[in-house]
């Protein structure tokens, strides 16, 4: 079976999703954002737009208003985005947020319906520590004693915490703060009593959140999948979003890339254009290649999901590994190539160069995913 | 080795000079923006910092080597070496910053008439005149020898028409050392002229240029009409180009051993990986820190040998190659190593030191362009390997 090769309908979307992307989500948007200092750091406006054309929902299923589409499909989008670095809730409400609601009950399910029409955007609250450690977790779920359960802890880099309307919430209720097992995972509404979000500024731009859970309140119909087995859940939504973060970052690299080409072609110096200049040509053409091998591995990995094939963890690593090296060093190699001007915010090889540091930090960095890669059987 | 009896005299009385002038806070390593440039509108970040300084000036420690006459300590080199020595043993810090300091004044002191000396020198060591740099534009970065900004003389006065680009401080600044050509016809190396322009000159107008670290230190310049007195030239002219590579080379090494000297990181890259706990980076630090070492016995060797009389030449070229990139790999680990904590922009939720780390990262990018990239400096340090074809 054919796994790079897109359908027709496939190349459309992603078609589609670029023309919505340079026109509508320009850099400038995310300049906008930022300049105006904007709480949410994304526009609820565009994103219904979004939801118009079926991406709020690509991946519900169509009992639910949504497009019931695969993980590929996401990421084609995705890589669009990633493109003009634009912020929208994708990752955050269309990958996380509709496979956790998914998993859960009737109640649950029922926010699934305005989540795809764009409506409610959701975030993943799950993480404590100053780097990725999924599983650490000291914040407790206890039961209440009139049903239901008690959340006290608090969440650090909660990407598109400050937009969102229902939150993803891992608690534990058994073991050591490390341990994999005695996790739960909840739907909170965000206006809940005892929520308390602070939005941070990062260096990207983009919308994180700092959360506190005082003594919150969660009926026992909120939450997802089995307590206890809650890192089963987990799982399975970081390594979509893994994957689907990798489609953002081959746009993102494939864009910068792109941009450094077209400056040594049009730069001039000692009379002749810089890109003739081995040192820089050479370079140029390394970082084609490895713009080449990441596109195979993230889109390996993407259809390997849907799949659900039995490599498709490793491949989930291999492609994060490669992805954030691969953008790391075109956006590095760009702030360089384009000279003094490459450091100055009047340009938007910056704004690159800084998503590739966030990228590669969020959901494990490069050496984080290669040592899982090893741990998991290396997949040759 | 032995040392002179006169020489451990003075390193008693340098360290009891620090040791009564020195305030207690101007020995702590610099926070961002309270160094202090001097210049006509001079500012303190606190009153130890002016202290500090007209305490420097008036023993002539901003330039303890330089001669008296011009503003300095008259010190020789080894009492240089002594006083600099017992300045870092107690922490303090560098009273002025100064370009005129790193970059001009040894220019100045070779080539400049003695009225261009008593003119500028004393007032660079005091801090009084602060300098900007006029060399590159926005067609003449790596080729800076292609540069366009015209100056015609008329009279007893030059002319200056064009642009510079990334001139640091410019807005900040009182005078200028400037690279423009005189003679647009012959080779292009010599039709270039070293001016100095006083920046307050009718129809000069900069803009500054905000950098990805957030901050604006660099401008764009422009010159229309600028009447520049003739007696600013340095050098003849024509001449310019030799000047303008002589202050490069001090230029580089100095954006080197800045690196060096840096206000070192409040905590160290060992540290930092202590606490963070992930094994995954430890080869990474310990590579960046045997680097480092490596790096600065380099220094040390080739200072010992510039005093047996063997100049800088290349080795001003690597050390800004490897000070930078190294500097540059050793910021961003340290950003890593801070995890989620070292990617904030602004308070709340981040500590004045994690913001510092990543501004300092995103500032250090700038290293391997400012002062001639790495790719012209490993051109250069190319051109000295031996038997290498050109
Ligand atoms: C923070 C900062 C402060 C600065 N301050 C000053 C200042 O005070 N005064 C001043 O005059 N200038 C200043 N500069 C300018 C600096 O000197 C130039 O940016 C630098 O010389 C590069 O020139 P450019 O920006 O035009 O880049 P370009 O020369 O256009 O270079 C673009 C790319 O091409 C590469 N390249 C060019 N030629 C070659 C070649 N032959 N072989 C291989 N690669 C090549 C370069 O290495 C670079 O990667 C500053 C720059 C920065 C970033």
């Amino acid at each position: 079976m054919r796994r790079f090769e897109l359908t027709p309908e496939q190349d459309q979307l992603q078609r589609a999703a670029r023309g919505f992307a340079e026109k509508r989500l320009p850099v400038a948007h995310l300049r906008g954002l930022r300049d105006s200092h904007d709480p949410l750091r994304l526009s609820r406006a565009l994103w219904r737009e979004m939801a118009h054309l079926g991406w709020a929902g690509i991946a519900v299923d169509e009992a639910h208003g949504g497009a019931g589409l695969g993980l590929l499909e996401l990421g084609l989008v995705m890589e669009e985005l990633g493109r003009t670095l634009a912020p929208t809730p994708l990752l955050a409400t269309s990958v996380i947020g509709a496979t956790a609601l998914a998993a859960g009950g009737e109640a649950v399910r029922a926010h699934l319906p305005a989540l795809a029409a764009g409506e409610r955007l959701v975030a993943l609250a799950f993480e404590e520590e100053r780097r990725f450690a999924p599983y650490t977790c000291r914040t407790t779920a206890h039961h209440a004693s009139g049903g239901g359960w008690v959340i006290d802890g608090e969440k650090v880099f909660v990407l598109d915490g400050p937009a969102a309307d229902l939150l993803v919430v891992v608690a534990r209720v058994s073991g050591e703060p490390t341990d994999r097992n005695g996790l739960v995972v909840f739907a909170i509404d965000r206006a809940t009593v005892g929520v308390d979000l602070q939005p941070l500024s990062m260096v990207d731009s983009r919308g994180v959140a700092r959360i506190r859970f005082s003594s919150v309140a969660v009926p026992s119909a909120d939450v997802l999948g089995e307590p206890g087995k809650g890192a089963d859940l987990l799982d399975r939504l970081l390594s979509r979003a893994t994957a689907a973060l990798c489609a953002e970052m081959l746009g993102a690299s494939d864009a910068v890339f792109h941009a450094t080409i077209e400056y040594l072609k049009q730069r001039h110096q000692f009379g002749v254009a810089i890109g003739s200049f081995q040192a820089l040509k050479h370079r140029a053409a390394h970082m084609f290649c490895e713009l080449e091998l990441t596109r195979s591995v993230v889109r390996a990995a993407l259809v390997a999901i849907d799949r659900a094939s039995p490599d498709a963890e490793t491949l989930v690593s291999a492609a994060k590994a490669r992805a954030s090296d691969t953008f790391l060093l075109t956006s590095s190699e760009a702030v360089q190539m384009h000279g003094g001007i490459g450091v100055t915010d009047d340009l938007d090889i910056g704004l690159f160069y800084k998503r590739a540091r966030v990228c590669d930090l969020t959901l494990g960095s490069s050496a984080y995913h290669r040592d899982r890669f090893a741990r998991l059987g290396t997949g040759s | 080795m032995s040392r002179s009896a006169s020489d451990e005299e003075f390193r008693a009385e340098v360290r009891a000079w620090l040791q009564a002038n020195c305030p207690a806070s101007m020995r702590t390593p610099f926070l961002p923006g309270d160094e202090v440039w001097g210049g006509r509108r001079r500012t303190f970040p606190s009153d130890d910092a002016r202290i500090w300084f007209e305490r420097a000036v008036e023993r002539g420690f901003t330039v303890p080597s330089w001669p008296k006459e011009y503003g300095g300590a008259g010190l020789s080199r080894e009492q240089a070496r002594i006083l600099d020595h017992e300045m870092r043993a107690m922490g303090c810090r560098s009273p002025l910053i100064s370009f005129g300091i790193w970059m001009l004044a040894p220019v100045l002191m070779e080539y400049a008439t003695d009225e261009q000396k008593a003119e500028h020198l004393p007032a660079i060591a005091r801090g009084e005149i602060r300098w900007c740099q006029g060399y590159s534009e926005p067609g003449s970065g790596s080729d800076l020898a292609s540069l366009a900004t015209r100056a015609v003389l008329h009279g007893d006065h030059y002319v200056v028409d064009g642009a510079k680009v990334w001139t640091s401080h410019a807005d900040q600044s009182d005078w200028m050392f400037c690279l423009v050509r005189t003679d647009a016809e012959g080779p292009k190396h010599d039709g270039i002229s070293f001016l100095l322009i006083d920046m307050t000159t009718p129809g000069i107008t900069t803009r500054p240029i905000p950098l990805i670290s957030g901050s604006s230190p660099f401008c764009e310049t422009r010159f229309d009409g600028v009447r520049v007195p003739a007696r600013n030239l340095v050098g003849r002219e024509g001449g310019g180009w030799q000047i303008a590579k002589k202050l490069l080379e001090h230029e580089r090494s100095i954006i080197s051993v800045m690196r060096d000297r840096a206000p070192e990181e409040a905590e160290s890259l060992p540290a930092m990986l202590k606490r963070c706990g992930d094994a995954s980076l430890r080869d990474r630090v310990i590579q960046a820190e045997l680097d480092f070492l490596c790096n600065r016995l380099t220094l040390e060797r080739t200072a010992e040998a510039a005093k047996a009389g063997r100049g800088p030449g290349a080795a001003s070229s690597m050390f800004k190659l490897y000070g930078t990139e190294l500097n540059k790999r050793r910021k961003e680990l340290r950003v890593e190593l801070a995890g989620y904590q070292g990617l904030g922009w602004e308070a709340p939720g981040f500590e004045p030191g994690e913001l510092q780390i990543t501004r300092e990262w995103l500032r250090s990018r700038a290293n391997s362009i400012e002062g001639g990239t790495s790719e012209i400096q490993l051109h250069i340090i190319a051109k000295r390997v031996p038997g290498l074809p050109d």
